[in-house]
């Protein structure tokens, strides 16, 4: 019933300002149906400014921005039903029960998902009666979830879904974000943990200063990268002044060699080729892929020169 | 998507009346919750009914003690629930957050202002018929002919001081807001025509303090059986449609 045609969300060289300060600054992305978009960077680098401009709150002030094919101010009526939007806090009145903002929600919505089922299914069930400005932060975040799924969206808009939450609530949110995936509800979230991102996403777009720094799916990221570490084990005690003319190279106990620093696959057949040379009986050999926080760190350190990545 | 998930999407907005009803019961039951919204809305007004109403407390220009306090009441009444009472709320529901989740929700932001209006014309109903019947109680006896006009200026009263409300929540923070619309009800509750004498200031006055105008017309109505001045009508309706014009252009959602 739902045109798989049209992006869920298209964005085209957003820029956003506040004042004299430009938040977002020629952003362009795209969020297929039924997959997971994760906009991942630090506090200020844009994130919520953009997802204020997907959520029809304003307009670029240059670029456009297309919801379901919709413009998420001038069609803002028409949009809203089909959209589930969970804003970074607040936005719930502070003196209503849990179960009386989620009933109004769901009254809100021609085809609600059953309350009672989200209050279970989010742990809330034990808060039903408790006034909003009574509930922890990690409840009332979880408060914000129900509200936004509620009304059974095409398309959930998730700021940093699972700020203020434990451990175990944040892979409750996980493993329902993981569902909504799975029956076909486009997600774009924000967020800076790292393994939020790697776990949900389907496409990252990493932010930086109002600016797309890397964008791709979680492997794509990491596999841009290369290896990052290469261990070793061959014959203890080798004279590694050659291999150490290309490489940083340490034998770490005896036999125990690391090569650290990212190889591409010409580097990591140098290394072998070396140990090869020498006559080494390798015995074992471990890489360790860089994690996409790896990425992440060197695309958004201060002092990172990285433009943008592809 | 082949199978039904939980979360298979099926979006839609409830039919619209479904929607404003529900808002409307919201809107009720949070004023409901909140004491001193309610201390302020009914209590002061009762305090002051039965206070200066029953005894020889503040100097009258007329010996029908209750004739002439009840009907000011109740015009304090419609006052401090559409103006006092709603600018605080909104302001702090727009710092809270909430007027901008509304307003990205089915319910869309002409609903919710027609819910907010609604919740108040119910409010002000059943404070008004409260009122009454304790007044009635205790002596009060209304002249029951020209009831239509006075219904009539309670409407445009609470249509302005609505509009006011709103104005202010839009343009203030909610801290100022507060302190800004209290201000403004203690002030109207002293020159407004309400326990004392309004100031006499002519034609003008009714234009300046619409809590006067609306307290004498709906004494001219009640008390004397009379028809409403036609100078209260054009103060009233004019503050309605400045107030709300102005609130209807300047209202914020964040």
């Amino acid at each position: 019933m739902v045109s798989g045609d049209v992006a869920a969300v298209e964005v085209k060289d957003a820029v956003v300002r506040w004042g004299d300060t430009t938040a977002v600054d020629g952003v362009s992305l795209s969020l297929g149906r039924g997959r997971v978009l994760a906009l991942l960077g630090h506090n200020g680098a844009g994130k919520t400014s953009l997802l204020q401009v997907c959520e029809g709150f304003r307009r670029p002030d240059d670029g456009t921005a297309r919801v379901l094919g919709l413009d998420p101010v001038g069609d803002h009526d028409e949009l809203m039903p089909r959209l589930g939007i969970m804003l970074q806090s607040g936005g719930v009145y502070p003196w209503a029960a849990a179960g009386e903002i989620l009933r109004l929600f769901a009254g809100f919505a021609a085809n609600p998902l059953d309350p009672d089922m989200l209050l279970d299914r989010l742990g809330l069930r034990k808060v039903e009666r408790t006034r909003f400005r009574r509930l922890s932060g990690g409840e009332q975040q979880r408060l914000s979830l129900a509200v936004a799924l509620v009304g059974r969206p095409e398309l959930v808009f998730l700021d940093e879904p699972t700020a203020g939450m434990d451990t175990e609530a944040r892979h409750t949110t996980w493993q329902l974000i993981e569902e909504l995936r799975a029956d076909g509800v486009s997600v774009l979230l924000t967020t800076h943990l790292l393994d939020e991102a790697e776990r949900l996403a389907d496409d990252v777009v990493i932010m930086r200063n109002g600016r797309v720094a890397a964008t791709g799916t979680p492997a794509e990221l990491t596999a841009a990268a290369g290896i990052d570490l290469l261990e070793v084990r061959a014959d203890p005690g080798l004279d590694l002044t050659g291999l150490r003319a290309h490489h940083t190279v340490t034998e770490t106990s005896p036999g125990e060699y690391t090569i650290s620093g990212a190889l591409d696959t010409t580097g990591l057949a140098g290394v072998l080729t070396w140990f090869a040379a020498a006559d080494a009986q390798v015995t074992a050999v471990n890489s360790r892929r860089r994690t996409l926080e790896d990425v992440y760190l060197s695309l958004t350190a201060a002092h990172a020169t990285v433009g943008a990545g592809k | 998507m082949s199978s039904i998930g939980t979360f298979t999407p099926a979006p839609g907005r409830a039919p619209m009346r479904a929607i404003i009803g529900r808002q409307i019961r919201m809107e009720l039951l949070l004023t409901a919750r909140r004491g001193e919204a309610v201390v302020l809305a009914m209590g002061v007004p009762l305090l002051v009914m039965l206070g200066a109403g029953l005894f020889d407390v503040t100097k009258l220009p007329t010996d029908d003690r209750l004739g002439y306090v009840v009907p000011g009441v109740l015009a304090l009444t419609v006052m401090s629930t559409a103006f006092t009472g709603q600018a605080i709320t909104t302001g702090y529901e727009r710092s809270y957050g909430v007027l901008k989740r509304l307003g990205a929700s089915p319910l869309t932001r002409p609903g919710l202002l027609l819910a907010k209006v609604a919740a108040i014309l119910v409010q002000v109903v059943v404070q008004v018929l409260v009122l009454s019947a304790v007044a009635v109680a205790v002596g009060w006896r209304p002249e029951l002919s020209d009831l239509l006009p006075a219904a009539g200026v309670t409407v445009l009263a609470a249509a302005g001081y609505t509009g006011l409300a709103l104005l202010l929540a839009s343009i203030l923070k909610p801290e100022t807001t507060t302190g800004a619309a209290t201000l403004i009800y203690v002030v109207m509750l002293s020159v407004g025509g309400i326990m004392f004498e309004a100031p006499d200031l002519g034609t003008a006055g009714w234009f300046l303090l619409p809590l006067a105008a609306h307290a004498h017309a709906l004494r001219e109505t009640l008390m004397n059986g009379a028809s409403v001045p036609f100078t209260i009508w054009l103060s009233l309706a004019l503050w309605a449609v400045v107030w709300l014009t102005a609130a209807a252009r300047n209202f914020r959602w964040e």
